[in-house]
C-alpha cells in the first residue's frame, strides 16, 4: 500500500502505522493469522510482501496458535519476528506467549485492543492484553497513533537488548486507534533501520555446528531458578524502556517515559487510564480545570513490568484518584490496573483515595461527561475523606 | 542407502543415557530416520515420551539442534524455523554459511493425531521443506496409557478400561497417514522399526524431497501395551505380518505397498501377547476378535485394491 507523505507527515490509521512499522523494520520472518480489528495489519504487511518492497517471509497460518508457535520456532532459530493479533487470537496464544517469554525469545507482537468473549464482541476493550498481564510479555500501551508507531519501533530495541531478551507486546484500541485515521510524522526506512539495528541472535538452532537443545524439560531442581532470572529481566527492562526512548527522543525528538502525566503535577484529583480513552481524559480536565478544579491525568505507558514506585512516586500527593479500567479482573474488587495502582501506593505516608471504576466494555463509547462525572465524585471524596463507592461501573 | 554395517558405524546423533523405557520403539526410530538424513539436520518433538526421555534438564540426549516447545504445535514450530532459515539463508545469515539443513518434527500419537492434527494440516498445505515423522505406540503412553485416536480398536487404556460392560475402545483407530495424503503432499509413508532397511529407505526419501513429508511409524511400548521390552521388535513385525499395519508409501500420489506378507498371520497372534487385549481373549469376547479381524481383513483389502495405482 503505497503511503502519501508529506514533509514526513502522513494521514494513517493505527493499522496502517503499525503494518508501516514493520515494512520500515523488515523483520525476517512474520507469522500471521487474521482477526478484527487488527487484520488490516497483516493484510497491509502482506501487500509489502507480495511488492518486495520487505524482505520477510509471511507465514499464513492457521491460527493463532500456530502463529506464535512459528514465532517461537522462527526467534529460536535466530530470526527478528513480528506478528500482530487481538482479542481470541491472543487468547488462542495463551499457552504459547508464556512459553516465548520461558524461553527469552525476543518477539514483537501488536495486539490491537477488542474485547473477549461471551458475548462475541469485536470493539475495543482491554480484557485481551490484561489477560496476557502475568505471562511474562512486557506490555506498552499506546494513546494515539502516533505513539503505537513509535512503540512498536521501540519495542525492538528493547525485546533484543542483551539484558532484557523478552517478547514485548504494543496494545493500541480496536477500532478507536486501529481504524481513525490520524496526521502522523513517520520516520524515514533509514532512520528505523539505524535505531532498530541489524540483529544477530547469539544462540539459534540454525548454529549446526554448536548445536544447543531448547525448551529441555525442567524438573522442581532448576525450574523455579529459571523463572527468577525471567522474573529478574522483566524487572529490570523499565530501565531498558527508558534508555530506548532516550535514544528515540535524541534521535526523533518524541519523548516518552513510563508514564505520561497530564496537568499531574498540582492536581489533587486524578484519573489514571490507559491508551486512547486518555486522549477524551485530557478534555475533561481542561474543561474542569478552567472551573477551578486541580484535575490531572496519569497515564501508564509501561504496564509490565510494573512501574509501581515511579507511579506511587507521581501520585503520592493526591488528595483522590479514580482508575479507570476497561477491564474487569472478575474478581469483585475491581479492574486490574486499579488493583496494581492501589497497591503500589500502599507505603506512600500518606495514602490517596483510590477508586475503581470500570469503563467502556466493549467498546462503550467513554465521553467527556464520563470523565467529568468521575471527577466531580473524586472531588466530593477530597473534600470528605470519604469514600461511597469503592468500585463501579461507569459508562452503564 | 547405507549398509547396516554402515550404518553402525555413524555417531549418534541420539545418543545413549536418555531416560525412555527398555523395550521402548522410538530410540531405534529417532536414530534411524537422523541418520538417514545424511547432514545437518535440525528437530523440533511435540510434548510426549521422546521429549521428557532426553532431555530433563540439564541433560540432553540430542547431538543436533533442537527444540521443545508445546504438544500441539510441533509442525507449526518446525514451519517457522524452517521458514527462519529460507529468511536468513536470503540475506547470507546462516550461522557457519550458506548449508543444506534438513527438518524433522517428531510427535506421538496424542500430538499428531489428535492435539496437533491442525497445526500439521496446516504445515502440509503451506508446503514448508520438512518432514514429520509421528511415532504411533497407540495412546499417550507419556502420562499413563490414556486412549488417542490412534489406539487400536478395544484396546484396555486408562480412559478405555475394559470394564464390566464396555470392554475397551469403542471405535476404530483414525486412519491419518490417509487424511495426511489427502493434502497432496509429495510423500507420506508407514513404516515400522523392525524393518529397518524399509524404515530407512523411506526417511532418506522423505528427507531427499523438497515439500512436505510425512511418516507414520509403528513404535512398540512395553509399557503401554504390556508386553517385555525384550520382545517389542517381535510385536512389532506382527503388526506387520497381520496386517494391522501395513507397510506403505504414498509417492506423487501413486500408492505403493512396500512389504506383503507372504502368509498373512490371524490378528490374534499379534493380540494374544499384549495384556491391553487381555480381555478379547475371554471366549464370551470371540465376537470382538472377529470383528477386529474383519475390519483389519477390509482394511488390507482396500489397500491391496489401491496398490500401483493413483489415490
Amino acid at each position: 500500500m503505497a503511503i502519501t507523505m508529506t514533509k514526513g507527515q502522513a494521514g494513517l490509521t493505527g493499522n496502517s502505522a503499525i503494518a508501516y512499522a514493520m515494512k520500515q523494520i523488515n523483520p525476517d520472518v512474520c507469522p500471521a493469522y487474521p482477526i478484527t480489528p487488527s487484520t488490516a495489519v497483516i493484510e497491509e504487511f502482506a501487500s509489502y510482501v507480495a511488492d518486495g518492497a520487505v524482505t520477510t517471509e509471511l507465514i499464513t497460518v492457521e491460527s493463532e496458535h500456530s502463529a506464535m508457535s512459528a514465532c517461537i520456532g522462527a526467534a529460536a532459530a535466530g530470526a527478528r519476528v513480528m506478528t500482530a493479533t487481538s482479542s481470541q487470537g491472543l487468547a488462542l496464544m495463551w499457552e504459547m506467549l508464556y512459553i516465548a517469554s520461558g524461553m527469552r525469545l525476543p518477539i514483537i507482537l501488536t495486539d490491537v485492543n477488542r474485547a473477549l468473549s461471551a458475548p462475541i464482541n469485536i470493539h475495543c476493550d482491554h480484557s485481551d492484553s490484561m489477560g496476557a498481564r502475568d505471562s511474562g510479555w512486557i506490555q506498552l500501551y499506546s494513546e494515539t497513533v502516533q505513539e503505537a508507531y513509535d512503540n512498536l519501533i521501540q519495542a525492538v530495541r528493547i525485546a533484543e537488548d542483551e539484558t532484557v531478551q523478552l517478547p514485548v507486546m504494543v496494545c493500541l484500541d480496536g477500532f478507536i486507534t486501529s481504524h481513525a485515521i490520524e496526521n502522523i510524522t513517520l520516520l524515514s526506512d533509514e532512520e528505523v533501520q539505524g535505531f532498530v539495528g541489524e540483529y544477530n541472535a547469539k544462540t539459534t538452532l540454525l548454529d549446526i555446528d554448536h548445536p544447543v537443545t531448547m525448551g529441555a524439560m525442567s524438573l522442581p531442581e532448576n525450574y523455579i531458578d529459571f523463572k527468577f532470572q525471567q522474573s529478574e529481566a522483566i524487572a529490570r527492562s523499565k530501565d531498558t524502556v527508558l534508555k530506548v526512548a532516550e535514544d528515540f527522543e535524541k534521535r526523533f525528538g518524541r519523548k516518552y517515559g513510563l508514564f505520561e502525566g497530564y496537568r499531574l503535577e498540582d492536581a489533587e484529583i486524578a484519573i489514571v487510564i490507559l491508551n486512547s480513552a486518555a486522549g477524551t481524559t485530557k478534555v475533561a480536565v481542561d474543561e474542569l480545570r478552567k472551573k477551578g478544579l486541580k484535575a490531572g491525568l496519569l497515564r501508564p505507558r509501561l504496564f509490565r513490568p510494573f512501574p509501581f514506585k515511579e507511579l506511587a512516586e507521581a501520585l503520592k500527593d493526591k488528595k483522590a484518584i479514580a482508575v479507570l479500567d476497561r477491564a474487569d479482573s472478575m474478581n469483585g474488587f475491581g479492574g486490574p490496573v486499579f488493583n496494581e495502582l492501589r497497591s503500589a501506593l500502599y507505603d506512600v505516608p500518606k495514602r490517596p483515595k483510590v477508586v475503581s471504576r470500570i469503563y467502556g466494555l466493549g467498546g462503550r463509547d467513554y465521553k467527556v461527561k464520563d470523565a467529568i462525572a468521575v471527577f466531580e465524585e473524586l472531588k466530593t471524596i477530597a473534600e470528605t475523606g470519604m469514600v461511597d463507592t469503592l468500585q463501579k461501573y461507569i459508562t452503564i | 542407502m547405507a549398509t547396516l554395517k554402515e550404518l553402525s558405524k555413524q555417531n549418534e546423533l541420539l545418543t545413549g543415557g536418555h531416560r525412555l523405557c527398555s523395550g521402548c520403539g522410538i530410540p531405534p526410530i529417532v536414530r534411524l530416520v537422523l541418520r538417514a538424513a545424511g547432514g545437518p539436520v535440525v528437530a523440533t518433538t511435540a510434548t510426549g515420551c521422546l521429549e521428557v526421555g532426553t532431555t530433563i534438564y540439564p541433560y540432553t540426549a540430542w547431538r543436533i539442534p533442537w527444540i521443545h516447545s508445546a504438544f500441539e504445535n510441533a509442525a507449526a514450530t518446525i514451519s517457522g524455523i524452517e521458514t527462519a532459515y529460507r529468511a536468513l539463508k536470503k540475506k547470507g545469515k546462516l550461522p557457519g554459511g550458506d548449508r543444506d539443513i534438513k527438518f524433522i518434527a517428531f510427535g506421538g500419537d496424542g500430538g499428531t493425531y489428535d492435539i496437533g492434527l491442525q497445526a500439521l494440516s496446516g504445515a502440509l498445505e503451506r508446503g514448508h521443506n520438512f518432514l514429520y515423522l509421528c511415532y504411533d505406540n497407540g495412546a499417550y503412553m507419556n502420562t499413563g496409557i490414556q486412549r488417542s485416536s490412534a489406539t487400536p480398536f478395544f484396546s484396555n487404556t486408562t480412559t478405555s478400561p475394559a470394564g464390566e460392560v464396555i470392554p475397551g475402545k469403542q471405535e476404530w483407530r483414525k486412519d491419518l497417514t490417509r487424511i495426511v495424503a489427502a493434502h497432496n503432499i509429495p510423500y507420506a509413508a508407514q513404516a515400522s522399526p523392525h524393518n529397518w532397511a524399509d524404515l530407512s529407505r523411506k526417511a532418506e526419501k522423505a528427507l531427499r524431497i523438497q515439500g512436505p513429508t510425512f511418516m507414520n511409524v509403528m513404535s512398540p511400548c512395553p509399557l503401554g501395551w504390556y508386553t517385555k521390552p525384550e520382545d517389542s521388535i517381535k510385536w512389532a513385525k506382527l503388526s506387520v505380518d497381520t496386517c494391522y499395519w501395513p507397510l506403505y508409501e504414498i509417492e506423487d500420489g501413486i500408492l505403493k505397498i512396500t512389504y506383503k506378507p507372504k502368509e498373512k498371520k490371524p490378528l490374534e497372534e499379534w493380540l494374544k501377547p499384549q495384556g491391553r487385549f487381555k480381555h478379547l481373549l475371554k471366549p464370551e469376547n470371540r465376537n470382538l476378535l472377529d470383528k477386529f479381524q474383519a475390519r483389519v481383513d477390509l482394511e488390507w483389502q482396500r489397500l491391496l485394491d489401491l496398490d500401483g495405482k493413483r489415490i
